[in-house]
């Protein structure tokens, strides 16, 4: 098993997230994080889809998921040609005495404070996952409230769009 | 145009664009205002069934039978769910059909409204696609879309579900529409380098075989597929979907593959080197134990889905693209590959085969106490009527034997439910072909299990002229459960006693439809009896024949099992050792 990143472009229509989200549980896939937002195409969205999975499998999952009419494109991305981010807010219990430790890793992490309470601060921080982790990690012995993160979003390296005719599809491997 | 009219007319209009000549449906409170213009077209006939099930079925029917896209119309809530069945049934054999659906008015949806139901959300998984449509302006859009994603690339099901106030809202009716499907490019034309290598493999094979499947059905291209094999002298095995694509009596074809498949197809799969695979998708029946199949073969693979290319088996050479494309393009390869002095040798595979044909033929049991056999009726039933007829099919024992002892020589005059598996598919089926094939005799041949889901199609048939002919293999219970429950169930018959050669009344029930109704309980009755039906074309015929609950369908390969361990009968396996290279 490995983690796979994929990229898929999908119509801005109603029910494309229930077609694309239903199509991974029928076929039996867990999906680790999924992030769907806007793109610079009109009517056009993006999902960020990381999924742990062999690639046989993938393959086949790429492949149904090309056949939903509203999904126009899909590209697996290379973690080495790509830029990964994720976006984590997480609250730690911080009074007098452990906010300036809590601090302290804030600014190891270049991550920033949002928003300060009498004994809990909330904390922002992009990266990937390891990073992430690993600031946690320093975090949790002061104690964490709350904690959500944004789901992976990713992109190509270099000056091509994923729009462009010329990347390769994940599909067209048959 | 620029005439306003009411998104019902469009709608209507837009059928009509679409070339619809024929729906079935049933009315209710969501979809009446279009009823209501349907009315006045002179173009459409909407056959009224008795219930949304038969009205999808029988749009199957019409479909598989035709080439053309089959339509059905049910209202919101119960008459959509009713559709959920059929839908799923298309999705599975790649049937293009259209179901049109109306749904509470906009502003109710998601309130659980009276009759309210998510049809676009439940039918996601069982469609090709599915449209919700609340703005009467994109009525037509929405049609021609449905209608070409149906019909092109892998055919399937297509729902489009329109809000009551889309329907009753006014509108413009434009046609054509620029339809608007960014992510729909099925591919047609094959990739030439993987035809001249498939070529060069079928030359270089020694036991090849065309695992032939209801792909080539769909594409039309049994013509090709006969050139192909006829070129090689390559033998052929249909599978269930695909009986009627390659010529039955031909004597390159070896039948019919699968868990009740003959011995001969069975094994030439099993020994084969090279899989020449034309629309089939290695589906569980027809593979056995998948780790077992076709041990020895390479795999040319070609299909107009990429997702079935590797799903279940991996591909050598894969194709993708219309094997209407495919196969002709194929033939040339293969006449460059001749010219060039390279012909197969397949002399030994013929041998083998030959023997294995002449060995275990199909054959089944006939009882000295006087009592049918159904294989027998089904056999003497195919020859009476003759290679033109269209046969539809419910699903079980008589399925399968219909599937065995029916030679079908030309494609879509054999319509089943073969992925889905869907009981009751017969009577609106073959409604549903006659429908779109007046001319052609169409049998249903049904067991009693199935014919009692879908019979009040009867009446249907019955009021609109549609002379279809009922076929009943009454066993008196669920054959194929029981055959499970014989082999698999130490004999113990849990519930599947249907007690249908008393009740109901086959007969009388057909009378009650207004169909003729004959019975026949003994072998020498059987092809006087069939005759006379045959001669009955103005009303629709039921025929009970009362056969014998012991039989059984054989050669079978139990489920999960090795295809190596095909039974030709009870505890009988074929020797294949010896034959073995």
């Amino acid at each position: 098993m490995s983690r796979h990143t994929l990229s898929v472009l999908v119509e801005d229509k109603p029910g494309v997230l229930a077609r694309v989200a239903s199509l991974f549980s029928r076929r039996g896939f867990n999906i680790e994080s999924l992030a769907v937002g806007p793109t610079e195409l009109p009517d056009v969205s993006r999902m960020t889809i990381v999924v742990t999975v062999d690639t046989l499998p993938l393959e086949q999952v790429t492949k149904q998921l090309n056949k939903l009419i509203n999904v126009i494109k899909i590209v697996e991305l290379d973690p080495d040609a790509s830029v990964q981010r994720e976006i984590m807010l997480v609250k730690v219990r911080a009074d007098l005495d452990t906010r300036s430790r809590v601090l302290e890793a804030v600014t190891l992490f270049r991550a920033k404070v949002v928003d300060v309470a009498p004994d809990a601060v909330t904390i922002e921080a992009t990266g990937k996952d390891d990073k992430l982790e690993a600031l946690l990690k320093v975090l949790e012995p002061f104690g964490i409230k709350e904690l959500v993160k944004s789901g992976m979003v990713a992109m190509g390296r270099g000056p091509r769009s994923i729009s462009e005719r010329s990347l390769r599809p994940a599909d067209r491997s048959a | 145009m620029g005439e306003k009219i009411t998104g019902a007319q469009s709608l209507v209009y837009a059928m009509e664009a679409a070339g619809v000549t024929d729906v079935f449906g049933i009315p209710g409170g969501a979809i009446l205002p279009l009823y209501d213009p349907l009315m006045d077209s002179q173009q459409i006939r909407h056959i009224l069934v008795r219930h949304e099930q038969g009205a999808g079925h029988a749009a199957e029917g019409f479909a598989a039978a035709t080439g053309r896209v089959g339509v059905c119309m049910a209202t919101s809530g119960p008459g959509a769910t009713n559709l959920v069945t059929p839908l799923a049934d298309a999705n599975m054999d790649s049937v293009p059909i259209v179901a049109i659906t109306g749904q509470v008015p906009s502003g109710a949806i998601g309130t659980d409204a009276f009759q309210e139901a998510d049809i676009r959300g439940i039918t996601m998984p069982i469609t090709k696609h599915s449209f919700l449509v609340t703005n009467p302006d994109d009525i037509p859009r929405a049609i021609a879309e449905a209608f070409h994603l149906a019909a092109t690339g892998r055919p399937g099901p297509v729902l489009v579900d329109v809000s009551k106030d889309a329907l009753q809202a006014e509108t413009e009716f434009h046609w054509p529409v620029q339809m608007d499907l960014p992510g729909y490019h099925p591919i047609t034309k094959p990739h030439a380098k993987q035809v001249r290598e498939a070529a060069r493999m079928i030359m270089a094979a020694k036991r090849p075989v065309l695992y032939v499947g209801g792909g080539v059905i769909r594409a039309n291209a049994s013509g090709p597929l006969r050139r192909l094999a006829e070129m090689t002298g390559i033998p052929v095995v249909t599978t269930l979907m695909a009986r009627g694509a390659f010529p039955d009596s031909h004597p390159l074809h070896m039948g019919m593959p699968g868990m009740h498949g003959t011995v001969t197809a069975v094994g030439a799969l099993q020994k084969s080197d090279l899989l020449i695979t034309l629309g089939a998708r290695f589906d569980d029946r027809v593979t056995g134990k998948l780790s077992t199949f076709a041990p020895h073969a390479q795999i040319i693979h070609a299909d107009i889905d990429p997702a079935e290319i590797g799903k279940n088996r991996q591909a050598d050479v894969p194709i993708v693209g219309d094997l209407a494309e495919i196969i002709p393009e194929l033939v040339l390869a293969i006449e460059a590959e001749q010219a060039a002095g390279k012909v197969g040798e397949y002399e030994e595979w013929w041998n083998l085969l030959s023997r294995m044909r002449s060995t275990y033929p199909l054959g089944f049991e006939t009882y000295d106490d006087g009592s049918l056999s159904p294989q027998y009726v089904i056999q003497r039933l195919g020859i009476i009527s003759g290679s033109e007829t269209i046969f539809a099919s419910g699903v079980g024992q008589h399925q399968m034997w219909a599937a065995q002892f029916i030679n079908y020589e030309h494609p879509n005059t054999w319509l089943n439910s073969g992925g889905l598996g869907t009981m009751g598919f017969a009577v609106p089926a073959a409604m549903g072909a006659k429908v779109g094939r007046p001319d052609a005799t169409v049998w249903a041949i049904d067991g009693d299990g199935c014919f009692q889901m879908t019979n009040q199609e009867l009446a249907t048939c019955a009021i609109n002229d549609i002379p279809i002919k009922v076929a009943l293999i009454n066993n008196g219970n669920l054959g194929m459960v029981r055959q499970w429950q014989t082999l698999f169930y130490n004999e113990r018959y849990s519930h599947t006693n249907l007690d249908s050669h008393r009740i109901p009344d086959f007969v009388k029930l057909a009378e009650a439809y207004s169909c003729y109704g004959l019975r026949c309980e003994s072998p020498e009755q059987v092809d006087a009896t069939i005759e006379k039906a045959m001669g009955m074309n103005d009303a629709p015929v039921v025929i009970d024949f009362v056969v014998h609950k012991d039989a059984m369908v054989w050669p079978m390969v139990a489920a999960g099992t090795s295809n190596d361990d095909i039974m030709v009968a009870r505890e009988m396996a074929p020797d294949w050792s010896g034959e073995d290279d």
